[in-house]
């Protein structure tokens, strides 16, 4: 799964200035009204030049490419919520896309591997939830513009019992939860 | 066992006559960790019933069934005549008997072997089918019988909840028969709970809007009614009060989680209970008097077992912990009897089951291999059901404290937090 990963994200990557060096799955999870999937990225065209609107198929995969880089995930060490120094630059880039779209809301679900008590995981959940959403706040956006939920172990990302499994599961995953149709790119 | 037999037979005759809703039994001496021999003699025009009760009565732990598949060739058959000698020959301290009447009626007749007499004599009107919900009707016989042999409160008519893998809650007879889904296919649910008399029970829902409320859902109607102030909020672990009056559940907040309690009865009166800035407290258990309420909390670090008053005052760190010497201790469970906490503790980053008992404060491991959690109190205040995955998958099993053995439920897909109920129905199954 990651080496296919190697060959497909180059074009994402150039576009996403917070595509860093960890596998990231982008658990992407559109809004319910975008009905569209999002069409591979024609080129390797910058997204930097959306000066007024660009129309047709770029607009889509600008808008593609920022939907993927609010729903990149970041992970966890084990019953920690604290914020990773290397997924700080998928949060920074959360922060810039919300800030240059001041309607956008979203939902941080925090997830635990199963290795805790069941009940305690959903409470470590939120706490990972919240660790994302102080982030975020820490960067200017408003608390109110971010819900937080937990999951607890329940949503596995990777069902395997084994430590690279658990590393996957311990993470928050972000949801556009509104402001998402129309996306500006920061500038 | 010669010398139980003897003090069964002069406890009787003290007694004298009782009748079968009498609550208090004068001058049975139940000695723990011994296990009278007992038969249930064939019962003709009852197969199912009797296998039934065959079943409870081994799975109370409180007996040594006899199979009658042992009894040699030319065994008495039917209820004619009771050859006392000859099943006493095969260990037997008592023998049951299951006489079919008009209708449904089930006469059970439970005999003193040594004493050669009959000791009591009771009528029931089960549904004689065994089949699906009417195995409750049946489990109550055993349960009385468990009663009139012992003075005990049984286990056979209750039942347990638990979280299946189709994030459904399942209920399933104490027997590991009965498997049926309560609540809705769609719905992700968690943390059954249930009230005291079974009629309802409570469980939190992961909603699609990433809301978490507690929702007390009726068994017999299927009616759900989302609890005052968890719509919209984020909600955990309820647990109802012995009274059924109040029911306290987990609020989580970006302050952490706190414990809260409301009026169950007029869906009311929402009161935060405890819950300390930037420490979780959750998983509350009640006391069997409902005085007192056992919960996790992590204001010392780890998660730990702390008791307050139920009205939140009092708070205590109940069971002491060592740094480095245990483990994260969750899921606490007063026992019936009151005398003991049933919790998960981790060792060696595996949960075990471990119990507390209040009077000495002596702890106690159950389990060591694999990983073992979420232990839930039996009517009995004997076993336990908890989920284990030494089999591979978790899976429920109900462990006797008193002999440590354990036996498997089996259920489809894996199986978490399980909630035993109390005795289920029908005064005569109360204790």
């Amino acid at each position: 799964m990651r080496s296919r990963h190697i060959v497909v994200p180059l074009a994402l990557l150039a576009i996403s200035a917070a595509a860093c060096s960890k596998k990231k799955d982008p658990v992407l999870q559109p809004t319910p009204d975008t009905g569209t999937p999002a069409p591979p990225p024609p080129t390797a065209t910058p997204p930097a030049p959306p000066p007024a609107a660009p129309a047709g198929a770029n607009a889509e995969a600008v808008r593609a490419a920022l939907v993927a880089d609010l729903g990149n995930v970041i992970h966890f060490d084990y019953d920690q919520d604290l914020v990773k120094p290397e997924d700080r630059p998928i949060l920074d880039r959360k922060a810039e896309i919300m800030r240059a779209n001041p309607t956008l809301r979203i939902r941080i679900s925090g997830h635990a591997d199963d290795r805790g008590s069941d009940e305690y995981n959903l409470v470590l959940g939120n706490k990972r939830a919240l660790a994302a959403r102080q982030y975020l706040v820490g960067k200017g956006i408003d608390a109110g513009r971010i819900d937080v939920t937990s999951f607890g172990e329940e949503r596995p990302a990777d069902p395997a019992e084994n430590e690279a499994a658990w590393a996957r599961n311990r993470r928050a995953e972000f949801e556009i939860i509104a402001g998402g149709d129309r996306l500006v790119a920061p500038r | 066992m010669r010398r139980l037999v003897l003090l069964l037979v002069a406890g009787a005759a003290a007694a004298g006559p009782l009748l079968a809703q009498d609550t208090v039994r004068v001058g049975i001496s139940y000695q723990p960790g011994v296990r009278p021999g007992l038969v249930v003699l064939p019962a003709p025009g009852l197969d199912s019933v009797r296998a039934i009760v065959d079943r409870d009565l081994g799975f109370s732990d409180r007996f040594e069934v006899i199979s009658l598949a042992q009894a040699p060739a030319g065994a008495p058959q039917g209820p004619a005549a009771i050859n006392y000698p000859f099943y006493r020959t095969l260990g037997a301290a008592f023998a049951v008997e299951l006489v079919a009447g008009a209708g449904n009626q089930v006469t059970v007749r439970l005999h003193d072997l040594a004493a050669e007499r009959l000791r009591e004599q009771l009528a029931f009107t089960p549904d004689r089918s065994g089949v699906g919900d009417s195995r409750l009707s049946i489990h109550r016989i055993s349960d009385e019988i468990v009663r009139l042999a012992t003075g005990q409160t049984g286990i056979a008519s209750s039942r347990i909840l638990f979280l299946n893998s189709d994030k459904r809650i399942w209920r399933v007879d104490s027997d590991g028969a009965n498997l049926v889904a309560v609540t809705p296919a769609g719905v992700d649910a968690m943390s059954p709970a249930w009230s005291p008399d079974g009629s309802r029970i409570a469980y939190m829902v992961f909603s699609r809007d990433g809301t978490r409320p507690i929702v007390v859902q009726s068994l017999a109607t299927g009616t759900r009614t989302v609890l005052p102030t968890t719509a919209g909020t984020q909600n955990m672990t309820p647990a109802f009060s012995p009274d059924g009056k109040a029911l306290m559940f987990a609020r989580l907040s970006d302050q952490g989680a706190a414990l809260y309690g409301l009026n169950v009865q007029e869906l009311c009166c929402v009161e935060r209970l405890s819950g300390g800035r930037f420490a979780e407290n959750f998983s509350p258990a009640y006391s069997p008097d409902g005085r007192r309420v056992v919960f996790v909390s992590t204001r010392a670090g780890g998660q730990q077992i702390y008791a307050m008053s139920s009205d939140g005052s009092d708070q205590e760190l109940l069971v002491s912990f060592d740094f480095g010497a245990t483990g994260n201790s969750n899921a606490p469970d007063w026992s019936p009897d009151g005398a003991s906490i049933a919790f998960h503790r981790e060792v060696e980053r595996s949960p075990q089951i471990f119990t507390f008992a209040l009077a000495g404060r002596r702890l106690k491991a159950w389990t060591s291999s694999g990983r073992n959690e979420d232990p839930s109190w039996g009517p009995d205040g004997r076993h336990l059901v908890f989920v284990s995955n030494r089999t591979g998958r978790r899976q429920l099993f109900v462990l006797d404290t008193e002999s440590g053995q354990s036996r498997q439920i089996m259920t489809p897909g894996s199986a978490k937090l399980p909630a035993w109920s109390r005795s289920m129905g029908g005064s005569r199954s109360q204790p």
